[in-house]
C-alpha cells in the first residue's frame, strides 16, 4: 500500500498529543511566576516616577518574557524524545505508517504552540498591567495638575508617551521567533543526543554562543591577526550557529524606539529560516537513528 | 538510554550547516548593518563593564538581558540616592548608561542627580568646613551631570530631550547663558521639540552680555509667529530690549504686559 509522503492530520494529531502532553505537565505554572513578577514589580516601582516605573516595568517584563520563552523552549524541546522513548510511545507511533520527519514536525509544531500561547498569555498580561498603570497615573495627573486645558493635556501626553506603544508588539512577536528558533535548535539536538540532560546542556551552551555569535563572526571576518585554528574555530561558530543578538531588539524598543518595518520583518525572516534549517538537520539525524 | 547516530551523519549535518550558514551569513551581516543604522544593538558591552557590574550581570547582559539587568541596576543607583551614596551611584549610572545608551531618562536624571542633588549637598556637607573645597566639589559634581549629558546626546543626538536639560544645566548651574542658549536652539531645532524651547533659547540669549542684538532679533522673530509665542515673559523682554537698543518707538511691538514682571533680565547669580 502506498502512502504519502507528508500527511497533515497525522502531523497534527502528533502535535496535538505534544502540546497536550506539555499541559499535563503543569508548564503554565510558570505563568504564575511571570505574574508574581510583574505586577510585584508593578507595586515596588510605584514609589519611582511614572516615566521611571514604566520603563522598568517594560524592561524587566520583556527580559523575563524572553527568559521564561528560552527556558521553556529548551526544556520542553530537550525532553521530547528522551520522554517518548522512556514511555515506549515512540515505538508505538513510530511503528505505524508515521514517517520519522512527520513524527518531528508533529513535536515541534506542538512546542510552538505551547510557545505561541504562553507569549499571548505573557504579553496580555504585561499589557494589562502597564495599561491599567497607565490608567492609575493618567488619573492622578488630572487630579492633581493645577493649570490649564493646554497643560494638563501637555501633560497627559508625556504619561501615554513614556507608557504604552505599539512597538511593543513586534517586540513580543521577535521574541517568539527567538524562542521558536532554540525549539527547533534544541530538538535537533536531541535527536543525536544521548539523554535529556546532554540536550539540555548542549542547548544552554548554544544558546550562549549564539548570543557571543556576533563577536565571533567580527573575530573571524574583522582581519585580527591570530593563529590559523583560531579563526577556523571562529569561522565554525559564526557559520553553524545562529546570531541570537539580532534578535535582542526589545532592549531598545522599550527605549522608545520605533522599529523599522524592513528590521522586524527580516528578524522574523531570519528566525523562521533558522526554525526549518535547524528542523531539517534534526530529520537528517533522526532518519537512520537506532531506537 | 537512547541508541546512537551514525558519526558520519553528525558530520554531514555540520558540513551542511555550515554551507547553508555560509549562505546566510550574508544576510546576518546585512540585518546587524540594518539593526546598527536604525540605533539598534549600539551598546558596548567591554571589559570595563564587566568590573563595574560584576561576572552574573555581564554574563545576563551578553545572553539578551541587558534591559532587565539596567533596571534592577537603576533600583540600586535609587537605593543608594537613599542613603547620599553619589560615589556609588555615579558608578552604577555609568553601568546602567553603557547597557542601555538608548534610553533618555537614564542619562537624564543620572545627570539631574549629580548636577543638582549631588551638588547641593556637597555645597551642605557639614564635614568639610572648608568653603572653597565644598565649592569645588560641587563643581565636580556639576561636570558630572554635564559629562552624562554629553555622552547621553553622543548616543541619541537626534533627540531634543537632552539638548533641553544640557541648557538647563548651562544656564542654571553652570551660569554659562551663551552655551545655554546655544544648546536650548538645538533642541528646538530637532523632530518634536515643544515649542517653549526657541522661547527659553531666547531668554538665554537675552542674558547674555554681548548677543544683545541676537537676542532681540529671536525675541522679535518669535513675536512675529503668533499668538501662541506671544508669553507675557517674552513680550516684557522685547519691551525691554527695544529701549536697551535704542529701537525706534515706530518699530516697538504694540503690546502690553507690564502687569506680568517675571523672569527679570538681570541674570540670577
Amino acid at each position: 500500500m502506498s502512502r504519502r509522503f507528508s500527511s497533515s492530520s497525522r502531523i497534527f494529531a502528533i502535535a496535538g498529543n505534544t502540546f497536550t502532553d506539555l499541559v499535563r505537565q503543569r508548564v503554565f505554572l510558570f505563568l504564575l511566576i511571570f505574574s508574581l513578577m510583574v505586577i510585584g514589580c508593578s507595586a515596588l516601582l510605584a514609589k519611582f516616577s511614572f516615566q521611571e516605573e514604566f520603563q522598568m516595568l517594560k524592561d524587566v517584563a520583556l527580559g523575563a518574557m524572553s527568559l521564561f520563552l528560552s527556558f521553556f523552549a529548551i526544556l520542553a524541546s530537550a525532553m521530547l524524545l528522551p520522554r517518548d522513548l522512556e514511555d515506549r510511545t515512540i515505538f508505538t507511533i513510530l511503528s505505524k505508517p508515521v514517517p520519522r520527519h512527520e513524527y518531528l514536525m508533529g513535536k515541534l509544531l506542538g512546542v510552538l504552540t505551547m510557545l505561541l500561547l504562553s507569549t499571548l498569555i505573557m504579553g496580555g498580561l504585561f499589557l494589562t498591567v502597564l495599561v491599567l498603570r497607565e490608567q492609575s497615573v493618567l488619573l492622578e495627573t488630572r487630579n492633581s495638575v493645577v493649570g490649564s486645558q493646554q497643560e494638563l493635556a501637555s501633560a497627559l501626553a508625556e504619561v501615554r508617551k513614556s507608557a504604552f506603544n505599539w512597538n511593543l508588539i513586534p517586540a513580543m512577536a521577535i521574541l517568539f521567533a527567538k524562542a521558536s528558533l532554540i525549539a527547533s535548535l534544541t530538538l535537533m539536538i536531541s535527536t543525536f543526543a544521548t539523554s535529556g540532560i546532554f540536550a539540555i546542556l548542549t542547548s544552554v551552551s548554544a544558546y550562549f554562543i549564539g548570543h557571543l555569535q556576533e563577536t565571533a563572526r567580527e573575530y573571524w571576518l574583522g582581519g585580527v591577526t591570530v593563529h590559523w585554528w583560531s579563526r577556523l574555530f571562529s569561522a565554525l561558530l559564526a557559520l553553524v550557529f545562529p546570531d541570537l543578538q539580532a534578535f535582542n531588539l526589545s532592549d531598545d524598543i522599550v527605549a522608545g524606539k520605533g522599529l523599522p518595518l524592513d528590521v522586524f520583518w527580516q528578524t522574523i525572516a531570519l528566525g523562521g529560516v533558522y526554525t526549518i534549517l535547524y528542523y531539517l538537520v534534526a530529520c537528517f539525524l533522526f532518519q537512520k537513528r537506532e531506537l | 538510554m537512547m541508541g546512537r547516530v551514525n558519526p558520519l551523519r553528525v558530520l554531514f549535518a555540520i558540513l551542511f550547516l555550515g554551507i547553508a550558514g555560509s549562505l546566510i551569513l550574508p544576510w546576518q551581516i546585512e540585518l546587524q548593518h540594518l539593526d546598527r543604522s536604525a540605533h539598534f544593538r549600539s551598546a558596548t558591552l567591554d571589559l570595563g563593564l564587566r568590573e563595574r557590574v560584576g561576572q552574573a550581570a555581564f554574563i545576563a547582559a551578553l545572553s539578551g538581558f541587558r534591559a532587565p539587568v539596567a533596571a534592577l541596576l537603576w533600583i540600586s543607583a535609587h537605593a543608594a540616592w537613599e542613603k547620599t551614596e553619589w560615589g556609588k551611584m555615579d558608578a552604577l549610572f555609568e553601568s546602567v548608561t553603557t547597557l542601555q545608551p538608548r534610553v533618555l531618562l537614564y542619562w537624564d536624571i543620572a545627570a539631574w542627580h549629580m548636577a543638582w542633588n549631588a551638588r547641593a549637598s556637597a555645597l551642605q556637607d557639614l564635614t568639610q568646613p572648608s568653603e572653597v573645597l565644598r565649592e569645588r566639589s560641587a563643581g565636580h559634581y556639576v561636570a558630572l551631570g554635564r559629562n552624562f549629558l554629553e555622552r547621553g546626546i553622543k548616543n541619541n543626538p537626534d533627540q531634543y530631550l537632552l539638548y533641553e536639560s544640557l541648557g538647563r544645566l548651562a544656564g542654571t548651574r553652570e551660569s554659562d547663558h551663551g552655551a545655554a542658549a546655544d544648546a536650548y536652539a538645538k533642541a528646538a531645532s530637532l523632530t518634536n521639540a515643544p515649542a517653549y524651547l526657541k522661547r527659553l533659547a531666547a531668554y538665554e540669549s537675552s542674558l547674555t552680555p554681548g548677543r544683545e542684538r541676537e537676542a532681540y532679533e529671536r525675541l522679535l522673530s518669535l513675536y512675529h509667529e503668533g499668538a501662541q509665542q506671544r508669553v507675557p515673559t517674552l513680550v516684557t523682554r522685547l519691551h525691554e530690549f527695544e529701549q536697551k537698543l535704542g529701537i525706534p518707538k515706530d518699530q516697538w511691538v504694540n503690546d502690553s504686559v507690564s502687569s506680568y514682571p517675571f523672569y527679570p533680565l538681570k541674570a540670577p547669580k
